[in-house]
């Protein structure tokens, strides 16, 4: 899907009257509800066994090139412009546990808040999908992801920006993301994410002394549609606290308020230009006639 | 089998047939071990009955006799059962009775009789150089002889390096030009089993499917079978787990080595060499190279064997993750909105004071041109 001139015109001139009018956005921004439809998935830490099967598909499944090319080990350490997920371990005095990096999908994604062009978007199933035929190569989504998940291709002459798309271009061929149908464990799985949800609720309830009592992204950051359940403390495998409020619920309230408070001096901005053209526009009158 | 049934195999009598039961047996036997479908076994004892041996030729020509002498090792079937009972061997240098005019006189007789369905075999590999002298039987150059019985065969089934792409006897200088004999015929399909010597149950499984069923598998783009070929020996060896974890022989009889360690520093092929050693391996006992100490040669590949010294290291074809682990991320700061807010703010300014900088650069360009006019 290209965009056209005219589109890419039409969408900045929409951002400039929302900007100018400052919106109804002095109020705080209305909690994104959660899709009937959502798809997500489910990393259960505790059933990972490391192998990373995950990884090699991932890589396939996506056409990704190797992290380093002639290398006798493809072993990224952290997500990349070449990889979309990575098993790391946490070794400490929690214990052990795997962990599988990867994009989490937010319900309310500070990726798709930040990107003016609308090439981070929310698709089909909530998945957070990426247009890299809309994509300018600002980088503001990889600078808002509270998990720091998308990467930009530096080392490429047309790069874009790396991230799991939940393999949706399967997911449209009636197949699961390839991580989930190659895990020998059933460590991560695919499906609706209130499926997952009360499934992650149930293994608790089970299994109370295996878990941790916590379902991350259940409510993290406004929610997430791929949750994680883990024996260790979420921080410990790099998930960190951040409360239960989406990142763009708040900075876009923040902003939107500061872009409402701008009218006044735009306006009075608007009025010296027109002031000092006209001024302007006289002497140059002026002058010719000096000249004649 | 008793030893006089297995010499009475080659001479075409009956004194050695197994009853009904023990063919049947023989069969599913067969099948098994090829991955045919039992299904297949029954076809094949159809077959027979209907008296539709396949008749097999199998010429010889710059080889070692290596790959006959890895087939003569099978015994899931045994060679002797498989040329006795399912196919109809009629003409094989090392094995058939008679010899001289008599076994030339056996081949033309196999191929009149079984024009346009006969398999033919190539073992060796052909030399061209000066009109193919350098390989001649009765009098006859080998491009002859293949050329003329490569023609009127159902199947041509090339086994062993040498015949699949030139194999040792190709191997710099190459002072004969010997080929192998998908170069030499061009026109037509053949079935390489590559191998040094060729693993008998490819072999078998080839010529199994094409009694029962008159059809070849599946080639990759070198006529391999991809059943046996699809995957390299690096996928499938026992050493792999040594080689996730970074554990390598570094000399022959280092500790490393004694310990069964990867042998890729000491020139293992096996990540670029597609072939099943790994997983069937040679003479009924479960030997192989790497199971020995000795690196993959890669005998299967035409880049490599016999033009890559044995120990020089190759590149990895597929590389995949090694087992250790990269540590989870350490936690990183909150994002605080206000921050971002601000942080917009900031932009702003910055963008405004460098657009305002820009309109000035002009400015001053322009007040500066106008001086020497
Ligand atoms: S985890 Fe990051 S990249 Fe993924 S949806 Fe959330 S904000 Fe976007
Ligand atoms: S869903 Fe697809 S892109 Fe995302 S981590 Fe799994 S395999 Fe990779
Ligand atoms: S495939 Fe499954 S078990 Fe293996 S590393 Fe990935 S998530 Fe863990
Ligand atoms: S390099 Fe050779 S010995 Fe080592 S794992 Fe691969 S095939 Fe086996």
């Amino acid at each position: 899907m290209t965009m056209n001139r005219r589109a890419l015109l039409k969408g900045l001139g929409a951002v400039g009257v929302a900007t100018a009018t400052g919106g109804r956005a002095a109020v705080a921004r209305s909690r994104r509800p959660v899709a009937e439809d959502a798809v997500g998935m489910l990393y259960d830490a505790t059933r990972c066994i490391g192998c990373k099967t995950c990884m090699v598909a991932c890589r396939r499944a996506n056409h990704l090139p190797y992290e380093k090319p002639g290398h006798p080990w493809d072993d990224p350490v952290d997500l990349s412009g070449r990889t979309k997920t990575v098993i790391q371990r946490y070794r400490g005095r929690e214990g052990q546990s795997y962990m599988k990096r990867q994009c989490l999908h937010c319900l309310d994604p500070a990726c798709v808040s930040v990107c003016m062009i609308g090439a981070m978007h929310k698709s089909e199933g909530g998945i957070v999908a990426y247009d890299p035929d809309r994509c300018i190569g600002c980088r503001y989504c990889q600078v808002a992801c509270p998990f720091n998940v998308p990467r930009f291709q530096w080392d490429s002459p047309t790069p874009k920006i790396v991230k799991c798309e939940m393999c949706r271009h399967l997911l449209a061929r009636g197949r699961l993301p390839a991580c989930c149908e190659v895990c020998p464990t059933g460590a991560v799985q695919f499906g609706k994410r209130k499926a997952l949800l009360a499934e992650a609720k149930r293994r608790i309830a089970r299994h109370p002394d295996r878990y941790v009592h916590k379902i991350y992204g259940e409510s993290d950051a406004g929610g997430t549609q791929v949750l994680y359940l883990s024996s260790v403390p979420f921080e410990k495998l790099g998930l960190p606290h951040l409360g239960t409020e989406s990142v763009p619920r708040l900075s876009e309230t923040v902003q939107h308020g500061i872009y409402k408070g701008f009218i006044v001096p735009a306006a009075l901005y608007v009025l010296i230009g027109a002031a000092v053209r006209r001024h302007h526009r006289q002497r140059s009158v002026d002058e010719r006639k000096e000249e004649t | 089998m008793s030893q006089a049934r297995r010499r009475g195999a080659f001479d075409g009598s009956e004194s050695g047939r197994l009853d009904r039961r023990e063919f049947v047996k023989l069969c599913l036997m067969a099948a098994a071990a090829v991955g045919l479908p039992a299904s297949a076994a029954r076809k094949m004892v159809e077959a027979v009955d209907h008296g539709l041996k396949p008749s097999v030729i199998w010429l010889s020509f710059q080889e070692c006799t290596g790959c006959t002498e890895s087939l003569l090792r099978t015994s899931h079937p045994g060679l002797a059962d498989l040329i006795l009972d399912v196919i109809s061997l009629d003409y094989h240098e090392a094995l058939c009775a008679a010899a001289g005019e008599q076994a030339e006189a056996a081949r033309r007789r196999a191929m009149e009789e079984h024009a346009g369905k006969y398999v033919c075999v190539i073992e060796g590999a052909i030399p061209t150089k000066d009109g193919g002298i350098y390989c001649q039987i009765g009098g006859r150059t080998a491009l002859e002889i293949v050329e003329e019985t490569a023609r009127r065969a159902g199947a041509i089934i090339a086994i062993g390096s040498c015949a699949s792409f030139g194999g040792v006897p190709s191997a710099d200088p190459n002072p004969t030009e010997a080929k192998g004999a998908p170069q030499v015929l061009q026109d037509r399909r053949v079935v390489t089993i590559p191998g040094c010597p060729a693993n008998p149950y490819t072999f078998l499984g080839v010529v199994l499917q094409f009694v029962t069923f008159g059809t070849l598998p599946a080639l990759d783009e070198r006529g391999r079978p991809l059943f046996a070929y699809r995957r390299t020996i690096h996928e499938d060896c026992p050493r792999r787990p040594h080689f996730d974890a970074g554990q390598f022989a570094e000399t022959f009889g280092d500790e490393g080595h004694r310990k069964g360690y990867c042998l890729y520093k000491l020139g293992c092929k096996g990540p670029q060499t597609h072939a099943p050693c790994a997983l069937k391996r040679f003479g009924e006992v479960g030997a192989w190279p790497i199971g020995v100490g000795h690196p993959c040669a890669g005998c299967t590949e035409s880049h490599l064997a016999f033009r890559v010294p044995i120990h020089t290291m190759v590149k990895i074809e597929h590389p995949t993750p090694p087992s250790t682990f990269p540590p989870t991320t350490p936690e990183h700061g909150k994002v605080s909105p206000v921050a971002t807010g601000i942080a917009g703010l900031v932009g702003g300014a910055l963008l405004g004071a460098g657009f305002r900088w820009a309109r000035k650069l002009d400015e001053e360009e322009s007040s500066t041109e106008e001086v020497p006019s």
